[in-house]
């Protein structure tokens, strides 16, 4: 059984499609890459997979484990494994980074039927990870993502994600605003975390980042439909010929220029 | 599916805990202000001529006196005729002598509310003084603090047992006259704590009253005195509630606060009146004069207070900053939902050389609450050198709730610092979502958010209190996110 069966899912914003039929099977151990160029879809199906409101689902299904994912509401997604690593990070005043994870880590144990971590367990994790990702201690307890910098923000995400081991981790731009050291170390904790029990989908508007993050599969994403499909190479086509090689138009682009 | 707004409208229709009533009989006094009442109210005292006197002369001043109305709080029009003005559980003796005396079914009472009168239960650390409608019911802890010097307990029994004391400070920071609800209180007072801490003696425990209405249609007037002699400090908490009535109950109490040199009083409330119903039927009218005056060198008052209950909050704890390097604090965390209103704020009056104020106001609004933060800093004259920092931040949650923010800045000294911070903030769809992608549910999220937002005037609170605080900051707030 497939980890995620997506199948001909539509989803709007108010009275605006905005995936008009998206069809994509991952696997566990897979990791895909969804590339497209601006309003093509990228962010939102990562949004709607992870629940968010704001988007309405109008047609399709999506089976996670064979369960209806649709049907869950976002906390019981995250439970059941599913990371979405922001593209921008939320700040959250006054509650400290390590409160917010303690809680998080917690919430999910539970549904799994763990015990809770206590401040001495808990801690010991997050060191580990903290290394992983180069990370300043300090920023444990500084309150979530208030004042972080662009690329602490993303570290902290992919940090995250370190600890809380999901089954599914959803990338949302996760290169955007990082320098190229700072894409290396958030790199570098991403491919720590690849396995064959976790599947990755990575959405990016450019190569770069899949310089790094190697995928098994790339998906062109153009007016809320996968238009083509591949392996890694893909990608580095879509580097030299642009998404007008394709015969792609960026919305925004097009917006632009009426 | 949980997040649906279905099933936080079950979560907001959590019920008032503590609006239940104790049947006990009552010894009420009939409906109805004039002078005769004021003076039955001093007979039942058996107060001195000189205190009844005083209450004449305020229920006199009061006689000519309009209920202000510059406040942002809208409510029908008070019938003072149609209140009772002192209701009393009726006991068998004078008076309990000690807890053994008191009625075991106002000893349940407060069991119910928490607050464990017998004095091998309490909290350690903590002296409770229980003001059941117009009466000071049982004190704790009263033996071991007497020993230090420290006076603490019933306002009318200070009033029998140390009359010149009282004599000398009552009505000297809030004079009968100060405004409509004062000079009210003034005339009809019935009880409240007294509390003095003698020259350089540190209060070992946290000094606590808690104040219950429990009779019906009955208004609660009671004063507090708080006198720190020279070098003293006292930590003083205080907690209210009352039982869910459909009908609005009025309570204006006074709070007066002497601090002498080098003395530091640090005063904590959690406010948690019955806030009335989802469509603003019933609860409290809370209108009260709090104030401290700060009269020797290097002396410190503190207000907190975390106001989550009364259907209309009318409240601005004060300092009068005499003193040289004398400290004024203001730490409010102030909630409303459904139907409720407050207008809250301080005022921060700079009179002596070098001395610093600080206020920290957070409002939440939910529902169709209404926030009004109205503080007040004036650098008078001779204030050479004082300092004041202002912030104050509100949270909207839902789009029919209002924040409003009236700062008023009076400076008369050059040499003086004065800075004021604003924010105004929307509790945010995208933090509750990115906090639920994490596992944690709406309503951890929304608490998680609010404590976050509240975080640095539940510091200040007393360890005991700032649990209390928590737990009914997220009890006000349930459901209010949809």
């Amino acid at each position: 059984m497939a980890l995620l069966e997506i199948k001909d899912l539509h989803a709007r914003v108010g009275e605006r499609g905005i995936l008009n039929g998206i069809d994509l099977t991952v696997n566990a151990g897979e990791v895909h890459a969804i590339m497209g160029p601006n309003g093509s879809g990228k962010s939102t199906l990562a949004q709607v997979l992870a629940g968010r409101e704001l988007y309405q689902v109008t047609a399709g299904e999506v089976l996670y484990n064979g369960k209806d994912l649709l049907e869950m509401a976002p906390e019981e997604r995250a439970q059941e494994g599913i990371f979405l690593a922001f593209q921008y990070p939320v700040e959250i005043p006054g509650v400290s980074n390590m409160y917010f994870l303690k809680a998080a880590v917690n919430a999910v144990r539970k549904q799994r039927g763990l015990a809770e971590l206590d401040a001495m367990d808990f801690l010991n994790l997050v060191q580990e990870k903290m290394k992983l990702m180069e990370m300043d201690q300090t920023l444990l307890n500084r309150p979530v993502n208030t004042g972080f910098s662009g690329g602490e923000k993303k570290r902290n995400e992919i940090f995250q994600m370190a600890v809380l081991e999901p089954r599914l981790a959803i990338l949302d731009e996760t290169d955007s605003g990082l320098d190229i050291d700072a894409l290396r170390t958030v790199a570098g904790g991403v491919n720590a975390l690849r396995g064959p029990e976790r599947a990755m989908i990575v959405v990016t508007h450019y190569q770069r980042l899949l310089n790094y993050i190697v995928p098994d599969y790339v998906h062109v994403l153009s007016q809320g439909r996968i238009v083509k499909s591949g392996g890694k190479e893909l990608a580095l086509q879509l580097e030299e010929s642009g998404y007008a090689g394709l015969g792609i138009e960026d919305v925004e682009e097009a917006v632009g220029r009426i | 599916m949980s997040s649906t707004p279905n099933s936080l409208e079950t979560l907001a229709n959590q019920e008032y805990k503590w609006g239940f009533v104790t049947d006990i009989e009552s010894d009420a006094i009939p409906r109805g202000l004039n002078e005769d009442v004021v003076r039955l109210i001093s007979a039942k005292k058996e107060e001195p001529e000189w205190l009844l006197e005083w209450r004449l002369k305020a229920f006199r001043h009061w006689q000519t006196m309009k209920e202000p109305t510059w406040a942002n709080v809208h409510y029908a029009a008070i019938d003072y005729q149609d209140i009772i003005y002192y209701a009393a559980p009726k006991s068998k003796k004078d008076g309990p002598k000690s807890l053994d005396e008191v009625d075991p079914e106002l000893l349940r009472t407060y069991e119910k509310l928490g607050i464990p009168l017998k004095e091998q239960e309490l909290l350690a650390g903590v002296a409770v003084d229980a003001v059941f409608d117009s009466v000071s019911v049982a004190t704790t802890f009263k033996e071991k603090l007497k020993s230090m010097g420290i006076i603490f307990g019933a306002f009318s029994e200070a009033v029998r047992e140390h009359p010149a004391l009282v004599r000398k400070y009552l009505g000297s920071v809030v004079p009968s006259s100060d405004n409509f609800f004062a000079a009210l209180n003034s005339a009809v007072f019935s009880d409240g704590s007294f509390c003095y801490v003698p020259k350089g003696v540190r209060c070992p425990m946290e000094l606590s009253t808690y104040f219950r209405i429990n009779a019906k249609d009955t208004g609660q007037f009671e004063r507090t005195l708080i006198i720190a002699d020279e070098g003293a400090y006292v930590s003083y908490l205080e907690g209210c509630t009352a039982p869910m009535r459909d009908t609005n109950q009025l309570h204006a109490a006074v709070v007066e606060l002497v601090a002498l040199d080098n003395a530091q009083i640090k005063y904590s409330t959690v406010q948690n009146w019955y806030p009335g119903d989802k469509e603003g039927k019933g609860g409290i009218y809370n209108f009260v004069t709090k104030r401290g005056a700060c009269r020797g060198v290097n002396s410190k008052i503190s207000w907190t207070q975390v106001e989550t209950g009364s259907a209309i909050t009318w409240k601005y704890p004060s300092c009068l900053l005499m003193g040289e390097n004398s400290v004024g604090e203001f730490y409010s965390v102030a909630v409303t939902n459904n139907y409720q209103q407050a207008d809250t704020g301080t005022k921060m009056i700079h009179i002596g050389k070098n001395t610093t104020s600080t206020i920290v106001s957070k409002g939440i609004s939910a529902g169709h609450g209404q926030n009004t933060y109205r503080g007040a800093v004036k650098i008078l004259k001779g204030a050479a050198g004082a300092r004041n920092y202002s912030q104050c931040d509100s949270m909207l949650m839902g789009d029919k709730c209002g924040a409003h923010t009236f700062p008023y800045l009076e400076v008369k000294n050059t040499s003086a610092q004065v800075e004021h911070e604003a924010s105004t903030s929307k509790i945010g769809e995208d933090q509750i979502f990115y906090l639920r992608q994490r596992g944690i549910s709406t309503e951890d999220a929304v608490s998680m958010i609010v404590h976050g937002f509240c975080k640095e005037v539940f510091r200040e609170l007393p360890m005991e209190f700032a649990v209390e605080a928590q737990k009914l900051l997220g009890i006000s707030l349930e459901g209010s996110v949809g």
